[in-house]
């Protein structure tokens, strides 16, 4: 089978453009087969022969048996993102059908942020205060971009449940 | 039944679906069905629900068979309870619905 890998990065507020980018690959005839640290492994397909989707969630060999269950493919998984892929010939996959459930994947997303970001403030403060070493400023830049990554999260947050008044 | 918060409309499917027992994938078939391709459970929707239900004592998960590890979800009495006052509520609004907008529908 002809695979290719390719390198790319995406921000932790970027998973929608990530997936959509995924599903462009599927559509184009390269579905995922494997995941690794920013590089994705394809495999060729039928063009639009397959649905990927990732969400952030703790490990959860449940979720995976009751995913495969549903007739959906597990391809892996990378730091805590996960990633399955089902044949469109089997039907609609998405993850998430309403608006409860999408705002609880990005608290998910956000508490995970929120605890990275607090973490490398709390070093990075303590490194900056300490004349012994002269790297606190690294992890102030990793808070300073965590944070913003939970304000994007928020944002997204704070339209679905604008959405929410009106419906589910 | 005053007070009693309005179920979602995927909980409202996923108690209905277990009249009888089923497993998740039957859970989303059925709902598909019922409700005529209106409704999809997205499966992470459906753990998710499928959980709190268990939770709150509304469904149970019982084993099928040892071997297969085969699982399916049953309603309870009292989640029993939940979906009848549920299908009263909703009597109430289409009643409400058809009496002012009747001749427009």
């Amino acid at each position: 089978m002809e695979r290719k890998t390719i390198n790319k990065w995406f921000w932790v507020w970027q998973f929608e453009e990530e997936e959509k980018w995924l599903n462009e690959m599927a559509s184009s005839g390269w579905v995922l087969e494997s995941v690794g640290y920013c590089r994705y492994t394809f495999v060729r397909c039928e063009p639009g022969a397959y649905t990927v989707r990732t969400e952030m969630r703790p490990y959860d060999d449940q979720y995976v048996k009751f995913m495969e269950e549903t007739g959906a493919e597990y391809i892996g998984r990378m730091m805590m993102w996960i990633y399955f892929r089902k044949k469109t010939e089997d039907g609609v996959f998405d993850l998430y059908s309403d608006i409860d459930s999408k705002i609880s994947h990005l608290d998910r997303i956000g508490k995970v942020l929120l605890a990275i970001g607090g973490a490398n403030l709390l070093i990075g403060l303590a490194n900056s205060l300490n004349p012994g070493t002269r790297f606190g400023w690294v992890n102030l830049l990793v808070a300073t971009l965590l944070m913003y990554g939970l304000g994007r999260i928020h944002g997204k947050k704070e339209a679905l449940e604008k959405e929410r008044e009106l419906h589910e | 039944m005053p007070g009693t918060p309005a179920l979602t409309e995927a909980t409202y499917y996923i108690l209905l679906s277990l009249h009888e027992p089923r497993h998740g994938y039957g859970i989303m078939q059925q709902t598909e069905e019922l409700s005529g391709g209106r409704v999809r459970l997205a499966a992470g929707t459906l753990y998710g629900a499928l959980n709190t239900l268990c939770d709150k004592g509304w469904i149970v998960l019982r084993t099928v068979d040892e071997d297969s590890r085969r699982k399916e979800y049953l309603l309870t009495d009292k989640g029993r309870e939940i979906l009848i006052n549920e299908v009263r509520r909703l009597k109430e609004l289409a009643r409400n619905g058809e009496m002012i907008l009747g001749e427009e529908m």
